[in-house]
């Protein structure tokens, strides 16, 4: 495998969010999973497609819903040596959105290029 | 092959742990391994042994856990997931000041640690949910 780690040879995770932020726990439950999955020392990437862009977008205020903002928490990913963030052009395109909206710096592909990604995991969690 | 499987759906309501149940036996009686099932999300109610379904209809709790005990299956609930949904076990109550538990033979509850690892040591990791 190209990914060498210490302990062995590391798989490749995709985690695919599809889910707005809100309104299911999908998307929190999901990043939790980043987050201990981050100690294992694998090939980490994340996909945002459909309404998981949602999740990325800048200015969640989510006082009136008595949940727990976690949008800030995708910032912190960096310090966890996830870096991978790809999220689906024509998913930003349908919502209006663009890059300049998302809190994090990611890199906006295509859906073909996006089934490209998914191809070449070994792992992929969907939420 | 080797498989590690994921439920992310509770029973009854959604389908995904019927045919997470069908995969997997159907998987063991062709001679394949199964590594772990992990149970997220509402998927971790599958786990609760106070279940009564109607006696014309499946016990999927109760086939589980016999799916368990005949082929030693490792059948994990997520903690953080369980806590939420009031899901648990002795000693979690005990160390959490509850009154009972709920979970079902052939079940225990762990980290998502134990999502990770069935993610690297299966050949497959195929996910059952919405």
């Amino acid at each position: 495998m190209e990914n060498e780690t210490e302990g062995g040879a590391a798989k490749r995770f995709l985690y695919v969010n599809r889910k707005a932020p809100y309104g299911t726990i999908y998307a929190l439950e999901s990043l939790e999973v980043v987050l201990i999955g981050a100690a294992f020392e694998q090939d980490v990437s994340l996909a945002f497609v459909g309404d998981g862009v949602y999740q990325l977008t800048k200015g969640q205020d989510t006082k009136g819903l008595e949940m727990k903002n976690f949008s800030p928490t995708f910032r912190a990913l960096e310090d966890y040596d996830v870096t991978k963030l790809y999220v689906e052009q024509e998913a930003l395109q349908a919502r209006g959105l663009s890059e300049s909206d998302l809190v994090v710096p990611v890199q906006v592909v295509n859906a073909k290029r996006m089934a490209e990604i998914m191809e070449d995991q070994d792992v992929i969690l969907s939420f | 092959m080797k498989f590690g499987i994921v439920i992310n759906e509770g029973p009854y309501t959604h389908e995904a742990s019927d045919t997470a149940y069908q995969f997997v036996k159907a998987a063991l009686t062709k001679g394949h391994e199964i590594f772990r099932v992990f149970f997220y999300h509402d998927g971790v109610n599958n786990g609760t042994r106070l279940t009564v379904p109607p006696q014309d209809d499946r016990n999927i709790v109760k086939r589980w856990s016999d799916l368990a005990a005949q082929y030693k299956l490792d059948l994990v609930v997520c903690v953080a997931a369980a806590q939420r949904r009031g899901l648990i076990d002795a000693s979690e109550a005990k160390r959490h000041g509850k009154d009972a538990d709920n979970i079902a033979p052939g079940f225990r509850i762990s980290g998502l640690g134990q999502l990770i690892e069935a993610g690297i040591q299966a050949d497959r990791l195929v996910v059952f949910g919405d």
